[in-house]
């Protein structure tokens, strides 16, 4: 397909070498007889930063409440280091949330919020201002900011005092509960990459949570992908993209097409929607039916039929600008693609216009369910 | 020079909506007031305000023995604030955080008992802890033990203080503990904090702004009490308000009255302005 496959196999190489930090053996939470979180098997390794991703409801907070020692698991292992943690309470576990409402103290300044871990540790006064204007520094904070009442700083702000007191904690690993979501595009993305700067600098094992799989993408060693208190597939941000295990991945990817297929020989896959047949590269081990998943860059307007593996005539119904790139709806049908292209200085397309787009055969990513 | 034109009409529109409302005060609240203040000044046993103004009534509380009656109502009310905080706060945190669906239920029954006249209230407890009455004579037809009643002691002045200003301290603190984010309880704790350290450095500070609201409120209704002493206590102790009340029927001296009235609103806005000072609301709220 790319040049993924060399820098996954790198990618790996480091993660395998680091022992487990966390591991989690058929973890499960039920609050009667719903399983929030259904029997989850996962290692986590030392200085990973891995984020679990999937939408609301899907018990990502529950499950990462129970590892921070909120809430109580039902059945299965936390093991921290070797040592099962699952009776040891919140503020004996040598781990830190920070939470997606940050949860800072209100009544306290800036200095005495990142200050608070260290004082009920019994770290006297003049160390724990030094740890604290460290971290001011760390965090790119103005040193001023010491004596800042936490509520006259901006939500930016907040974000990195409330990553501050938890780093002046100096826990074995870092959760967070969605402390993104409430912030907006420009400014999350400047802490995304800030957050991703402080994971390097610190080493520390950090345990993200997200609805948004691109916040996940960014920062991310590795993914979990979850849905209804499972998780659906784990890998790093290349093998979920690339190999996206079923529809609810693919799809959770953001803008991708999904045409329900069956299987029809070996390299053809039938499309009913469509009364058509399309070519493929692989067909999975034992695949009957289920979708086939073309990521939007892969398609592109062709001029002959021949010009790619898989042809189809449509009608342009409208575009959308994405900063560098342009998104394309297609019409072939009753069916709508989407097509993504980066923008260029003369673009022919105009709306209505019938177009051919394809893409070819190596493209099309085979998913059962 | 239209706009100066209008605003030397007079009145903002803001003041003259407002209007309605400050006559209001102005002859509701705050007449009632100076004229009180203005009787303190009064010479003694007058029922006018045309004579000079003179200090004797102040000169005859200081030289005279009120200290003792207003001794007890400071003292009383404050034993009454530190008892209502101590049993308070547990049941605001239950209904806050325990008790769940059952919380309206218990706040309904807290709230029962104020739509009956306290003195009705009280009364009650008479029948109760009276010699042959509900609990006594219980006990004497059951058990055959015979208590002396506790009616007419120092204790059950308090105790009948403390259970009609229950609601006041209880209704404030239960929103104070209400508005402490549960999440700032679990960080606190995630952090390394126990149970007490969460509850001395996150719990206790972040519901002042409604535990001294409670203390306040109960403290002035409290040093205001004088049912309690006359009808659970018997005239074991004697109340200020209650000598306020006999200088303006019995001994038909209204100065007197008016003069020990304006000392208690002296002593009693003192303090309560000393408390705010110290903690300062705003500050607690947030708000600056």
């Amino acid at each position: 397909m790319t040049d993924w496959g060399d820098s996954l196999t790198i990618h790996k190489d480091r993660m395998s070498k680091r022992p487990p930090i966390l591991q989690l053996k058929s973890l499960t939470k039920s609050f009667g007889t719903f399983n929030a979180v259904d029997g989850i098997d996962l290692d986590i390794a030392e200085g990973e930063f891995f984020t679990i991703v999937g939408p609301s409801g899907s018990g990502k907070t529950t499950l990462i409440r129970m590892l921070a020692g909120m809430e109580q698991a039902s059945s299965g292992d936390i093991i921290l280091s070797g040592t099962r943690i699952n009776d040891m309470p919140a503020n004996k576990r040598p781990t830190c949330m920070v939470f997606q409402s940050l949860a800072l103290f209100p009544h306290r300044t800036v200095g005495e919020n990142i200050e608070f871990p260290l004082k009920i540790k019994g770290v006297d006064p003049a160390k724990r201002r030094t740890r604290a204007l460290a971290l001011l520094d760390q965090l790119r904070l103005p040193q001023n900011y010491y004596g800042k009442s936490v509520l006259r700083c901006s939500g930016g702000e907040r974000q990195r005092v409330a990553l501050a007191r938890a780093l002046a904690f100096d826990p074995q690993i870092l959760f967070f509960d969605e402390p993104l979501s409430a912030i907006d595009y420009k400014l999350r993305k400047t802490l995304e990459k800030e957050l991703k700067d402080i994971h390097r600098e610190t080493g520390k094992t950090f345990v993200y949570i997200t609805h948004s799989l691109e916040e996940a993408m960014v920062m991310s060693d590795r993914i979990g992908v979850m849905r209804a208190g499972k998780l659906v597939q784990v890998g790093t941000p290349n093998e979920i993209y690339s190999a996206p295990r079923d529809k609810f991945v693919s799809e959770f990817m953001g803008d991708v097409n999904v045409i329900p297929v069956s299987m029809n020989g070996s390299r053809k896959v039938t499309a009913d929607s469509f009364d058509k047949e399309f070519a493929v590269a692989a067909i999975p081990e034992a695949f009957s039916a289920g979708h086939l998943v073309i990521r939007p860059e892969f398609i592109r307007f062709v001029d002959k039929a021949k010009d790619a593996d898989n042809v189809l005539e449509g009608k342009l119904y409208n575009e959308y600008a994405l900063g560098s790139r342009i998104q394309y709806q297609v019409r072939v049908g009753e069916n709508v693609f989407i097509v993504e292209k980066l923008r260029q200085q003369s673009s022919t397309l105009r709306r209505d216009q019938t177009v051919l787009i394809g893409w070819d055969a190596k493209d099309g990513i085979l998913v059962t369910g | 020079m239209a706009a100066l034109h209008e605003t030397g009409k007079g009145l903002s529109q803001g003041a003259r909506n407002a209007l309605p409302l400050l006559i209001f005060l102005l002859v509701g609240f705050a007449a009632p007031l100076l004229a009180v203040i203005a009787y303190s000044f009064m010479p003694e046993r007058s029922f006018g305000l045309v004579h000079s103004p003179t200090l004797i009534n102040y000169a005859g509380i200081f030289t005279g023995n009120s200290y003792i009656s207003f001794g007890w109502s400071l003292s009383f009310a404050a034993f009454t604030v530190c008892i209502l905080a101590v049993v308070c706060y547990p049941i605001a945190y239950g209904l806050s955080r325990v008790f769940g669906r059952w919380a309206p239920l218990l706040t309904l029954l807290f709230t029962i008992p104020l739509f009956v006249s306290e003195n009705v209230r009280l009364y009650g407890w008479i029948l109760f802890f009276i010699k042959n009455g509900v609990l006594l004579g219980t006990l004497k037809s059951w058990f055959g033990v015979e208590l002396e009643s506790w009616l007419f002691t120092r204790g059950m002045v308090l105790l009948g203080m403390v259970y009609v200003y229950l609601p006041f301290m209880l209704f404030p603190m239960t929103l104070g503990v209400s508005m402490v984010p549960n999440e700032t309880r679990e960080a606190a704790r995630d952090l390394g904090a126990s149970r007490f350290q969460v509850f001395r450095e996150v719990e206790l500070p972040l519901s002042m702004p409604g535990i001294m609201i409670g203390l306040l409120l109960t403290f002035v209704l409290a040093v205001g009490a004088i049912a309690e002493a006359k009808v659970l206590g018997g005239q074991t102790i004697i109340p200020i308000t209650h000598d306020i009340e006999i200088a303006f029927t019995y001994a038909q001296n209204w100065p007197l009255g008016a003069a020990l009235a304006v000392l208690l609103m002296i002593v009693v806005g003192t303090l309560v302005l000393l408390v705010l000072k110290r903690f300062d609301l705003d500050a607690i709220l947030g708000r600056r």
